[in-house]
């Protein structure tokens, strides 16, 4: 889709969009109630109303008002119902900070302070260059356009494509180095295999039920199932969330211990 | 007229584009380039001084026969001829940029434009205006755009160096602008 086209055609037969931009006729934009309309002919992007407002207040482009500037561009982003569009939106959020930053206290006498209006103020003279260079384009491209070429454009006559020269052999061959190197797939079966977690509880009362002490290894030996050693997992941390027995590990990496809670001496 | 020259207005007359000067060289093996050039002259000569309504131009690293402008508005009421498309300013924009900055991506043209560039790359690129010459170093290794001799014929022009170097420009380059604000320019206002 072209860009320069409106996005709600309803509107074109209240609007005029080719008019100069005037905040009276914006004013009028707003009051119609429509989700979103984008009206880009008169701006080409946030750099061009950003250079449009700093000409129009009359200001020095290497001395920004950017409180002012920030406030204006906001209210005419949000005039123009472009306040939802991702480029003014972004370039809204960064007039905002360098305001921020313009606010901290600073040393006059320190030499590193960089002003935070320096990137925007070579964005923008970059910007203002290109559209200079755009005006030389616009102008050489209206002079040719305004001479006639020979139109009289030849046929390219394709020579017939060549029939394809292919043998049987060539394409066994063919096979037979593919499948030389193909592998056999690795297939797994997965078999589903339900937590236990009410047994490894029964397990771990058992221990605990001997000794106020356990570690790990003494509810999970070594050897078990990875679904043994989840069900285990579960069961400590379930356990631990009843208040049956307490898990601490003293160090990184260091074994768990499993310790009876006191108040439930009684089992 | 020499017959060299008047073998080069048949040539020039057949084609719709410019031809290159190598391709004009093919037409006579005999002829030096500089039989070639003087008869290129001598053709541009005698339709700017014996009151032709074409004129002989270089265009593009080439030559072509075009109408002069002052028939444009006759011939176009007539219907013979359409005029091209005018480009869009988006388009115009990211051209410019191209023109300049190349090879350059993407992500650099957005920056200096400050919007997303995505479609009016891809309608450049349709209209063979600029095309990709080559990769960036770097995470992705991003496409980079140049522009394309359709690019000079669009707009009239024998080389890139025609257009005006970037200290000719009201604005200076990137390179030659001081990259911090100067803290003694005096506020307008």
């Amino acid at each position: 889709m072209d860009i320069d086209t409106l996005v709600e055609p309803a509107l074109t037969g209240q609007l005029d969009f080719d008019a100069p931009v005037e905040p009276r006729r914006l004013e009028v934009a707003s009051d119609v109630v429509t989700p979103f309309v984008i009206e880009l002919s008169h701006f080409s992007g946030p750099l061009d109303l950003l250079l449009s407002l700093i000409r129009d207040e009359q200001v020095d482009i290497y001395d920004i008002p950017i409180a002012r500037i920030a406030e204006q561009f906001l209210a005419r982003i949000h005039v123009m119902q472009l306040d939802q569009a991702a480029d003014y939106l972004e370039m809204a959020a960064r007039l905002l900070r360098i305001k921020a930053q313009m606010l901290l206290p600073r040393n006059e006498l320190d030499d590193a302070w960089e002003d935070p209006r320096a990137e925007l103020v070579r964005r923008l003279l970059e910007y203002q260059q290109m559209r200079e260079v755009v005006d030389v384009l616009e102008r050489l491209g209206e002079e040719r356009r305004g001479r006639f070429a020979r139109a009289y454009v030849p046929q390219q006559i394709a020579p017939p494509t060549a029939p394809l020269a292919l043998s049987l052999s060539e394409l066994l061959a063919a096979i037979d180095r593919v499948l030389r190197v193909a592998r056999e797939p690795i297939i797994h079966d997965v078999i589903a295999r339900p937590l236990d977690v009410d047994g490894a509880i029964a397990t771990v009362r058992a221990v605990l039920a001997l000794r106020a002490t356990a570690c790990w290894r003494d509810v999970c030996p070594p050897t078990s199932q990875p679904w043994q050693v989840l069900s285990a997992l579960l069961a400590l941390l379930e356990l631990a969330r009843r208040g049956e027995l307490r898990l601490a590990q003293l160090a990184p990496f260091a074994s768990v211990l499993i310790s009876r809670e006191s108040s439930s001496q009684a089992a | 007229m020499n017959p060299l020259a008047r073998l080069l207005e048949a040539a020039l007359f057949a084609s719709a584009r410019p031809i290159p000067l190598d391709e004009l060289a093919s037409l006579d093996p005999d002829a030096s380039p500089a039989a070639l050039q003087s008869a290129l002259d001598e053709l541009r000569e005698t339709y700017d001084t014996a009151g032709h309504g074409v004129e002989l131009v270089e265009v593009g690293g080439g030559w072509q026969i075009l109408t002069r402008a002052e028939y444009t508005e006759a011939i176009e009421r007539a219907q013979l001829a359409a005029r091209p498309h005018r480009l869009s300013g988006a388009s115009l924009e990211t051209l410019a940029i191209i023109a300049y900055r190349q090879p350059i991506g993407r992500a650099e043209i957005e920056e200096i434009r400050g919007v997303a560039v995505g479609s009016v790359l891809k309608s450049l690129l349709e209209r063979g205006l600029i095309d990709v010459v080559g990769r960036a170093e770097g995470i992705g290794r991003p496409l980079l755009y140049g522009t394309t001799p359709i690019f000079l014929e669009h707009f009239a022009l024998r080389h890139l160096e025609e257009l005006p170097r970037g200290d000719e420009l009201a604005i200076a380059l990137r390179s030659t602008t001081p990259t911090e604000p100067a803290p003694e320019a005096a506020p307008t206002s």
